[in-house]
Protein backbone atom coordinates (compact mmCIF):
# COMPACT_ATOMS: atom_id res chain seq x y z
CA UNK A 1 0.00 0.00 0.00
CA UNK A 2 2.86 2.07 0.95
CA UNK A 3 6.03 2.02 -1.48
CA UNK A 4 8.54 4.03 -1.07
CA UNK A 5 11.29 3.83 -3.79
CA UNK A 6 15.36 5.68 -4.13
CA UNK A 7 14.68 8.41 -1.58
CA UNK A 8 17.06 10.63 -0.93
CA UNK A 9 17.77 13.92 0.93
CA UNK A 10 20.65 16.59 0.88
CA UNK A 11 20.28 19.72 2.59
CA UNK A 12 23.03 21.27 0.71
CA UNK A 13 26.03 19.04 1.11
CA UNK A 14 25.20 17.22 3.72
CA UNK A 15 23.37 13.70 2.58
CA UNK A 16 20.88 12.42 5.35
CA UNK A 17 18.85 9.70 3.23
CA UNK A 18 20.55 7.52 0.85
CA UNK A 19 18.38 5.69 -1.68
CA UNK A 20 15.91 4.51 0.93
CA UNK A 21 13.53 1.71 -0.01
CA UNK A 22 10.67 -0.12 1.91
CA UNK A 23 7.15 -0.97 1.53
CA UNK A 24 4.68 -1.23 3.89
CA UNK A 25 1.15 -3.19 3.78
CA UNK A 26 -2.28 -2.35 4.70
CA UNK A 27 -2.54 -2.66 8.70
CA UNK A 28 1.05 -3.39 9.23
CA UNK A 29 2.79 -1.19 12.03
CA UNK A 30 6.04 -0.01 11.33
CA UNK A 31 8.46 1.11 14.29
CA UNK A 32 11.85 3.31 12.90
CA UNK A 33 14.55 3.03 15.84
CA UNK A 34 18.15 4.73 15.47
CA UNK A 35 20.13 7.33 16.96
CA UNK A 36 19.44 10.65 17.11
CA UNK A 37 20.19 12.37 13.86
CA UNK A 38 20.60 9.64 11.66
CA UNK A 39 17.43 10.60 9.46
CA UNK A 40 14.19 9.16 10.68
CA UNK A 41 12.30 11.78 11.23
CA UNK A 42 13.31 14.00 7.66
CA UNK A 43 12.35 10.31 6.40
CA UNK A 44 8.90 10.61 7.82
CA UNK A 45 8.08 14.16 6.67
CA UNK A 46 9.55 13.41 3.39
CA UNK A 47 6.63 10.75 3.04
CA UNK A 48 3.90 14.06 3.78
CA UNK A 49 6.65 16.27 1.79
CA UNK A 50 6.73 19.04 5.04
CA UNK A 51 10.17 18.33 3.25
CA UNK A 52 10.82 17.84 -0.04
CA UNK A 53 13.04 14.91 -1.15
CA UNK A 54 15.62 15.50 -3.19
CA UNK A 55 14.77 12.38 -5.20
CA UNK A 56 13.19 8.88 -5.17
CA UNK A 57 9.42 8.51 -5.43
CA UNK A 58 6.55 8.04 -2.70
CA UNK A 59 3.65 5.81 -3.31
CA UNK A 60 0.33 5.83 -0.92
CA UNK A 61 -2.66 3.92 -2.35
CA UNK A 62 -3.47 5.39 -5.84
CA UNK A 63 -0.97 8.27 -5.67
CA UNK A 64 2.47 7.91 -6.58
CA UNK A 65 4.81 11.53 -6.44
CA UNK A 66 8.44 11.80 -8.04
CA UNK A 67 10.73 14.08 -6.44
CA UNK A 68 12.29 14.74 -9.72
CA UNK A 69 8.52 16.02 -11.20
CA UNK A 70 5.67 16.78 -9.27
CA UNK A 71 2.61 19.07 -8.94
CA UNK A 72 1.35 20.77 -6.26
CA UNK A 73 -2.08 18.61 -6.87
CA UNK A 74 -0.18 15.77 -6.77
CA UNK A 75 1.45 16.73 -3.37
CA UNK A 76 -1.89 17.92 -1.75
CA UNK A 77 -3.34 14.73 -2.68
CA UNK A 78 -0.43 12.59 -0.98
CA UNK A 79 -0.76 14.40 1.72
CA UNK A 80 -4.54 13.82 2.07
CA UNK A 81 -3.82 10.04 2.03
CA UNK A 82 -1.54 10.08 5.00
CA UNK A 83 -1.40 12.42 8.66
CA UNK A 84 0.86 13.05 10.78
CA UNK A 85 1.59 13.31 14.26
CA UNK A 86 3.91 15.90 15.61
CA UNK A 87 6.65 15.94 18.39
CA UNK A 88 5.11 19.56 19.54
CA UNK A 89 1.53 18.46 18.99
CA UNK A 90 1.51 21.34 16.82
CA UNK A 91 -2.45 21.74 17.29
CA UNK A 92 -4.04 25.02 15.68
CA UNK A 93 -4.24 27.85 18.61
CA UNK A 94 -7.01 29.39 17.87
CA UNK A 95 -9.45 26.57 17.66
CA UNK A 96 -10.86 24.34 20.61
CA UNK A 97 -9.79 20.76 20.41
CA UNK A 98 -13.24 19.41 18.60
CA UNK A 99 -12.50 21.91 16.23
CA UNK A 100 -8.62 21.00 15.73
CA UNK A 101 -9.81 17.56 15.18
CA UNK A 102 -12.81 18.41 12.53
CA UNK A 103 -10.92 20.79 10.53
CA UNK A 104 -9.34 18.53 7.89
CA UNK A 105 -12.96 17.15 7.48
CA UNK A 106 -14.68 20.81 7.19
CA UNK A 107 -11.72 21.90 5.09
CA UNK A 108 -10.51 19.81 2.85
CA UNK A 109 -13.81 17.19 2.56
CA UNK A 110 -16.19 19.50 2.41
CA UNK A 111 -18.61 17.47 5.68
CA UNK A 112 -20.94 19.97 6.30
CA UNK A 113 -19.92 21.30 10.04
CA UNK A 114 -22.68 19.82 12.11
CA UNK A 115 -21.32 16.01 11.12
CA UNK A 116 -18.13 17.01 11.00
CA UNK A 117 -18.10 18.18 14.54
CA UNK A 118 -20.30 14.65 15.39
CA UNK A 119 -17.55 12.58 14.00
CA UNK A 120 -14.92 15.14 15.71
CA UNK A 121 -16.55 14.16 19.01
CA UNK A 122 -16.61 10.14 18.39
CA UNK A 123 -12.97 10.56 17.41
CA UNK A 124 -12.38 12.83 21.13
CA UNK A 125 -14.45 10.39 23.05
CA UNK A 126 -11.84 7.59 21.83
CA UNK A 127 -8.94 8.99 23.21
CA UNK A 128 -10.56 9.78 26.25
CA UNK A 129 -10.89 13.44 26.02
CA UNK A 130 -14.34 13.81 25.87
CA UNK A 131 -14.74 16.59 28.26
CA UNK A 132 -11.98 18.54 26.66
CA UNK A 133 -14.22 18.86 23.72
CA UNK A 134 -14.35 22.95 24.36
CA UNK A 135 -10.51 23.52 25.73
CA UNK A 136 -8.45 25.47 23.89
CA UNK A 137 -4.82 23.74 23.38
CA UNK A 138 -2.90 26.14 25.63
CA UNK A 139 -5.65 24.98 28.13
CA UNK A 140 -4.65 21.48 28.07
CA UNK A 141 -2.06 19.46 29.54
CA UNK A 142 1.07 18.05 27.23
CA UNK A 143 -0.67 14.50 27.21
CA UNK A 144 -3.80 15.78 26.40
CA UNK A 145 -2.86 17.67 23.59
CA UNK A 146 -1.14 15.19 22.05
CA UNK A 147 -3.84 13.00 22.58
CA UNK A 148 -6.00 15.67 20.28
CA UNK A 149 -3.25 15.70 17.66
CA UNK A 150 -3.45 11.85 17.17
CA UNK A 151 -7.45 12.47 17.07
CA UNK A 152 -6.75 15.14 14.75
CA UNK A 153 -4.39 12.47 12.80
CA UNK A 154 -7.30 9.97 13.03
CA UNK A 155 -10.15 12.04 11.79
CA UNK A 156 -9.01 12.73 8.84
CA UNK A 157 -9.16 8.89 7.34
CA UNK A 158 -5.92 8.93 5.85
CA UNK A 159 -4.65 5.80 4.78
CA UNK A 160 -1.72 5.71 7.23
CA UNK A 161 -0.83 7.88 10.23
CA UNK A 162 2.72 9.24 10.47
CA UNK A 163 3.90 9.68 14.22
CA UNK A 164 7.02 11.83 14.38
CA UNK A 165 8.42 11.12 18.15
CA UNK A 166 4.93 11.85 19.43
CA UNK A 167 5.92 11.31 23.25
CA UNK A 168 9.55 13.10 23.08
CA UNK A 169 8.40 16.13 24.37
CA UNK A 170 6.27 14.65 27.32
CA UNK A 171 6.95 15.04 30.83
CA UNK A 172 7.04 11.60 31.63
CA UNK A 173 4.02 11.28 33.69
CA UNK A 174 1.91 11.52 30.50
CA UNK A 175 3.85 9.29 28.11
CA UNK A 176 1.70 5.84 29.06
CA UNK A 177 -1.53 8.14 28.01
CA UNK A 178 -0.44 9.09 24.54
CA UNK A 179 1.18 5.23 24.05
CA UNK A 180 -2.01 3.94 25.29
CA UNK A 181 -4.09 5.83 22.47
CA UNK A 182 -1.25 4.55 20.28
CA UNK A 183 -1.99 1.02 21.19
CA UNK A 184 -5.42 0.96 20.60
CA UNK A 185 -4.83 2.23 17.22
CA UNK A 186 -2.19 -0.50 16.43
CA UNK A 187 -5.17 -3.03 17.58
CA UNK A 188 -7.78 -2.01 15.38
CA UNK A 189 -5.06 -2.38 12.66
CA UNK A 190 -4.19 1.44 11.73
CA UNK A 191 -1.65 1.34 9.09
CA UNK A 192 1.01 3.26 10.91
CA UNK A 193 4.66 4.20 10.81
CA UNK A 194 6.48 5.32 14.14
CA UNK A 195 9.55 7.41 15.16
CA UNK A 196 10.54 6.63 18.92
CA UNK A 197 12.67 5.60 21.33
CA UNK A 198 10.36 4.10 23.37
CA UNK A 199 11.83 0.57 22.84
CA UNK A 200 9.13 -1.33 25.20
CA UNK A 201 6.19 0.13 22.81
CA UNK A 202 8.22 -0.85 19.78
CA UNK A 203 8.64 -4.46 21.21
CA UNK A 204 5.23 -4.78 22.24
CA UNK A 205 3.74 -3.45 19.34
CA UNK A 206 5.27 -3.21 15.97
CA UNK A 207 4.62 -6.03 13.66
CA UNK A 208 8.39 -4.38 12.32
CA UNK A 209 11.15 -2.79 13.40
CA UNK A 210 13.53 -0.70 11.02
CA UNK A 211 16.74 0.35 11.96
CA UNK A 212 18.17 3.62 10.81
CA UNK A 213 21.59 4.60 11.07
CA UNK A 214 23.34 7.22 8.67
CA UNK A 215 20.88 7.81 6.42
CA UNK A 216 20.57 4.36 5.42
CA UNK A 217 18.16 1.12 6.62
CA UNK A 218 20.90 -0.96 8.27
CA UNK A 219 18.46 -3.62 8.94
CA UNK A 220 14.77 -4.50 9.37
CA UNK A 221 13.07 -7.50 10.71
CA UNK A 222 9.88 -8.52 13.25
CA UNK A 223 10.93 -7.35 17.14
CA UNK A 224 11.91 -10.29 18.06
CA UNK A 225 14.37 -10.32 15.20
CA UNK A 226 15.58 -6.83 16.06
CA UNK A 227 15.92 -7.16 19.68
CA UNK A 228 17.18 -10.59 20.33
CA UNK A 229 18.99 -11.74 17.82
CA UNK A 230 20.18 -8.73 15.47
CA UNK A 231 22.52 -9.38 12.57
CA UNK A 232 24.14 -6.71 11.58
CA UNK A 233 27.10 -5.49 14.23
CA UNK A 234 25.34 -1.75 14.11
CA UNK A 235 22.08 -2.96 15.20
CA UNK A 236 23.41 -5.26 18.28
CA UNK A 237 25.22 -1.93 19.49
CA UNK A 238 22.62 0.37 19.35
CA UNK A 239 19.55 -2.49 20.59
CA UNK A 240 22.12 -3.53 23.49
CA UNK A 241 22.79 0.55 24.22
CA UNK A 242 18.93 1.12 24.17
CA UNK A 243 17.30 -1.76 26.16
CA UNK A 244 19.50 -1.15 29.26
CA UNK A 245 17.65 2.36 29.63
CA UNK B 1 1.20 92.70 20.38
CA UNK B 2 -0.08 90.78 23.40
CA UNK B 3 -3.54 89.49 23.85
CA UNK B 4 -5.27 87.82 26.83
CA UNK B 5 -5.95 84.63 26.26
CA UNK B 6 -9.66 84.39 24.90
CA UNK B 7 -11.40 81.08 26.84
CA UNK B 8 -14.38 81.97 25.57
CA UNK B 9 -13.61 81.80 22.22
CA UNK B 10 -12.49 78.53 22.53
CA UNK B 11 -15.70 77.19 23.81
CA UNK B 12 -17.20 79.06 21.18
CA UNK B 13 -15.59 77.46 18.48
CA UNK B 14 -15.94 74.05 19.61
CA UNK B 15 -19.47 73.36 18.41
CA UNK B 16 -18.41 74.83 15.29
CA UNK B 17 -15.53 72.52 14.52
CA UNK B 18 -17.39 69.30 15.75
CA UNK B 19 -19.71 70.22 12.66
CA UNK B 20 -16.59 69.38 10.36
CA UNK B 21 -15.21 66.41 12.23
CA UNK B 22 -17.75 64.46 10.10
CA UNK B 23 -15.84 64.83 6.87
CA UNK B 24 -12.55 64.20 9.07
CA UNK B 25 -14.00 61.02 10.29
CA UNK B 26 -15.21 60.20 6.89
CA UNK B 27 -11.71 61.03 5.54
CA UNK B 28 -9.88 58.40 8.43
CA UNK B 29 -12.68 55.68 8.45
CA UNK B 30 -12.79 54.95 4.04
CA UNK B 31 -9.03 55.71 3.73
CA UNK B 32 -8.35 52.75 6.81
CA UNK B 33 -10.47 50.59 4.96
CA UNK B 34 -9.14 51.06 2.09
CA UNK B 35 -5.85 50.72 3.50
CA UNK B 36 -6.75 47.34 5.01
CA UNK B 37 -7.69 46.16 2.11
CA UNK B 38 -4.27 46.96 0.00
CA UNK B 39 -2.17 46.26 3.17
CA UNK B 40 -3.45 42.15 3.82
CA UNK B 41 -3.26 42.05 -0.31
CA UNK B 42 0.48 43.87 -0.24
CA UNK B 43 1.71 41.47 2.63
CA UNK B 44 0.06 38.31 1.33
CA UNK B 45 2.23 38.53 -2.13
CA UNK B 46 5.41 39.33 -0.34
CA UNK B 47 4.52 36.29 2.19
CA UNK B 48 3.83 33.79 -0.62
CA UNK B 49 6.43 35.81 -2.76
CA UNK B 50 4.49 35.74 -5.92
CA UNK B 51 6.65 35.91 -9.46
CA UNK B 52 7.06 40.01 -10.38
CA UNK B 53 4.27 40.78 -8.05
CA UNK B 54 6.04 40.51 -4.92
CA UNK B 55 9.00 43.32 -6.33
CA UNK B 56 6.58 45.43 -7.25
CA UNK B 57 4.91 45.45 -3.41
CA UNK B 58 8.44 46.08 -2.55
CA UNK B 59 8.57 48.88 -4.63
CA UNK B 60 5.61 50.29 -3.62
CA UNK B 61 6.21 49.76 -0.45
CA UNK B 62 9.55 51.45 -0.16
CA UNK B 63 8.17 54.25 -2.22
CA UNK B 64 5.44 55.17 -0.23
CA UNK B 65 7.50 54.52 3.67
CA UNK B 66 10.03 56.79 2.13
CA UNK B 67 8.81 59.85 0.95
CA UNK B 68 6.43 62.15 2.70
CA UNK B 69 2.40 62.05 2.83
CA UNK B 70 2.08 65.91 2.40
CA UNK B 71 4.43 64.93 -1.18
CA UNK B 72 2.62 62.28 -1.74
CA UNK B 73 -0.74 64.09 -1.73
CA UNK B 74 0.51 66.99 -3.60
CA UNK B 75 2.05 64.92 -6.21
CA UNK B 76 -1.73 62.95 -6.49
CA UNK B 77 -3.65 65.95 -6.63
CA UNK B 78 -1.94 68.53 -8.18
CA UNK B 79 1.11 66.34 -10.42
CA UNK B 80 -1.17 63.35 -11.72
CA UNK B 81 -3.92 65.02 -13.48
CA UNK B 82 -0.95 66.69 -15.74
CA UNK B 83 -0.19 63.52 -17.36
CA UNK B 84 -3.60 61.34 -16.84
CA UNK B 85 -6.30 62.53 -17.75
CA UNK B 86 -8.45 60.50 -16.02
CA UNK B 87 -7.61 62.10 -12.65
CA UNK B 88 -8.65 65.64 -13.66
CA UNK B 89 -12.28 65.71 -12.49
CA UNK B 90 -11.15 63.98 -8.94
CA UNK B 91 -12.16 66.04 -5.91
CA UNK B 92 -9.32 67.05 -2.95
CA UNK B 93 -11.75 65.05 -0.66
CA UNK B 94 -11.20 61.47 -2.55
CA UNK B 95 -7.81 62.07 -3.04
CA UNK B 96 -7.18 62.80 0.23
CA UNK B 97 -8.86 59.04 1.03
CA UNK B 98 -6.85 57.67 -2.06
CA UNK B 99 -3.06 59.26 -0.73
CA UNK B 100 -4.30 58.23 2.96
CA UNK B 101 -4.83 54.63 2.11
CA UNK B 102 -1.65 54.16 -0.31
CA UNK B 103 0.97 55.66 2.72
CA UNK B 104 -0.32 54.06 5.33
CA UNK B 105 -1.14 50.65 3.35
CA UNK B 106 2.41 50.38 3.26
CA UNK B 107 3.35 50.45 6.72
CA UNK B 108 0.32 48.12 7.45
CA UNK B 109 1.56 45.71 5.33
CA UNK B 110 4.98 45.40 6.95
CA UNK B 111 3.19 45.44 10.18
CA UNK B 112 0.78 42.35 8.88
CA UNK B 113 3.58 40.48 7.21
CA UNK B 114 5.66 40.72 10.43
CA UNK B 115 2.68 39.21 12.58
CA UNK B 116 2.11 36.86 9.44
CA UNK B 117 5.84 35.32 9.96
CA UNK B 118 5.88 35.44 13.87
CA UNK B 119 3.48 32.69 14.01
CA UNK B 120 5.28 29.17 14.48
CA UNK B 121 5.77 27.62 11.18
CA UNK B 122 4.39 24.23 13.25
CA UNK B 123 0.71 25.87 12.48
CA UNK B 124 1.25 25.81 8.81
CA UNK B 125 3.09 22.02 8.49
CA UNK B 126 0.02 21.16 10.96
CA UNK B 127 -2.36 22.53 8.35
CA UNK B 128 -0.66 20.95 5.21
CA UNK B 129 -0.14 17.33 7.04
CA UNK B 130 -3.50 17.05 7.02
CA UNK B 131 -4.49 18.16 3.67
CA UNK B 132 -4.85 21.77 3.68
CA UNK B 133 -3.50 23.94 0.94
CA UNK B 134 -1.13 27.11 1.59
CA UNK B 135 -4.03 29.40 0.98
CA UNK B 136 -6.61 27.20 3.12
CA UNK B 137 -4.00 27.65 5.74
CA UNK B 138 -3.54 30.96 5.89
CA UNK B 139 -7.34 32.03 5.59
CA UNK B 140 -8.22 29.35 8.73
CA UNK B 141 -5.15 28.77 10.81
CA UNK B 142 -2.72 32.12 10.14
CA UNK B 143 -4.61 35.07 9.54
CA UNK B 144 -6.69 34.41 12.43
CA UNK B 145 -3.53 34.03 14.54
CA UNK B 146 -1.66 37.17 12.48
CA UNK B 147 -4.67 39.46 13.28
CA UNK B 148 -4.38 39.22 17.28
CA UNK B 149 -0.98 39.82 16.84
CA UNK B 150 -1.16 42.31 14.58
CA UNK B 151 -4.40 44.55 15.45
CA UNK B 152 -2.33 47.24 18.42
CA UNK B 153 0.15 48.09 15.63
CA UNK B 154 -2.74 48.48 13.01
CA UNK B 155 -5.29 50.54 15.77
CA UNK B 156 -2.06 52.99 16.06
CA UNK B 157 -1.74 53.50 12.29
CA UNK B 158 -5.66 54.01 12.91
CA UNK B 159 -4.91 56.53 14.85
CA UNK B 160 -2.50 58.42 13.15
CA UNK B 161 -4.47 58.43 10.40
CA UNK B 162 -7.29 60.01 12.03
CA UNK B 163 -4.52 62.80 12.47
CA UNK B 164 -2.37 62.76 9.04
CA UNK B 165 -6.58 63.75 7.63
CA UNK B 166 -5.52 67.17 9.00
CA UNK B 167 -3.16 67.12 5.48
CA UNK B 168 -5.85 66.79 3.20
CA UNK B 169 -6.21 70.58 4.32
CA UNK B 170 -3.80 71.62 1.86
CA UNK B 171 -5.73 70.07 -0.63
CA UNK B 172 -8.71 72.45 0.00
CA UNK B 173 -10.74 69.76 1.79
CA UNK B 174 -12.55 71.61 4.12
CA UNK B 175 -12.24 69.53 7.67
CA UNK B 176 -11.66 70.53 11.16
CA UNK B 177 -7.96 71.84 10.64
CA UNK B 178 -8.93 74.15 7.71
CA UNK B 179 -12.23 75.37 9.60
CA UNK B 180 -9.41 76.09 12.44
CA UNK B 181 -7.47 78.07 9.99
CA UNK B 182 -10.65 79.61 8.27
CA UNK B 183 -11.70 80.73 12.03
CA UNK B 184 -8.12 81.71 12.75
CA UNK B 185 -7.28 84.32 9.97
CA UNK B 186 -10.81 85.91 10.54
CA UNK B 187 -10.49 86.40 14.39
CA UNK B 188 -6.28 86.75 14.50
CA UNK B 189 -6.80 84.56 17.62
CA UNK B 190 -4.44 81.70 16.68
CA UNK B 191 -3.46 80.41 19.68
CA UNK B 192 -7.37 80.07 20.77
CA UNK B 193 -7.92 78.42 17.45
CA UNK B 194 -5.44 76.12 17.07
CA UNK B 195 -5.09 75.17 20.36
CA UNK B 196 -9.09 74.51 20.26
CA UNK B 197 -8.85 71.72 17.13
CA UNK B 198 -5.34 69.79 19.09
CA UNK B 199 -8.16 69.42 21.72
CA UNK B 200 -10.63 67.87 19.60
CA UNK B 201 -8.04 65.88 17.78
CA UNK B 202 -7.01 64.38 21.29
CA UNK B 203 -10.31 63.79 22.15
CA UNK B 204 -11.20 61.93 19.05
CA UNK B 205 -7.85 60.09 20.22
CA UNK B 206 -8.41 59.11 23.36
CA UNK B 207 -11.61 57.48 22.48
CA UNK B 208 -10.14 55.87 20.05
CA UNK B 209 -7.61 54.50 22.47
CA UNK B 210 -9.71 53.65 24.89
CA UNK B 211 -11.63 51.30 22.24
CA UNK B 212 -7.96 50.09 21.21
CA UNK B 213 -7.88 48.70 24.88
CA UNK B 214 -11.18 47.12 25.33
CA UNK B 215 -10.26 45.44 21.60
CA UNK B 216 -6.70 43.56 22.67
CA UNK B 217 -8.29 42.87 25.96
CA UNK B 218 -11.28 40.98 23.87
CA UNK B 219 -8.84 39.28 21.66
CA UNK B 220 -5.95 37.81 24.62
CA UNK B 221 -9.57 36.49 26.11
CA UNK B 222 -10.17 34.40 23.50
CA UNK B 223 -7.38 31.29 23.30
Amino acid sequence: MIKVTNLSKNFDDLSVLKEISFEVNKGEIIVIIGPSGTGKSTLLRCLNYLETPTSGQIEIGDITVDAKKYSHKQITKLRQHSSFVFQNYSLFANKTAIDNVAESLITVWNVARKEALASAKKVLIKVGLEDKLDFYPSQLSGGQQQRVGIARAMATHGEVILFDEPTSALDPEWVEEVLAVMKQLAIEKQTMIVVTHEMQFAKEVADRVIFMEGGYIVEQGTPKQIFENPQNARTQEFVKRALKR
Amino acid sequence: MQSSFDLQYIIQLMPILFKYLGVTMEMALWGFLFALILSLSLALIRVFKITILHHFAALFISFFRGTPLLVQLFLLYYGLPQFMPIFIGMDAFTASIIGLSLHFSAYMAESIRAAILGIDKSQMEASLSIGMTRLQAMKRIILPQAARVATPSLMNYFIDMIKSTSLAFTLGVAEIMAKAQMEASSSFKFFESFLAVALVYWGVVLIFTRLQHVLENRLNKAY
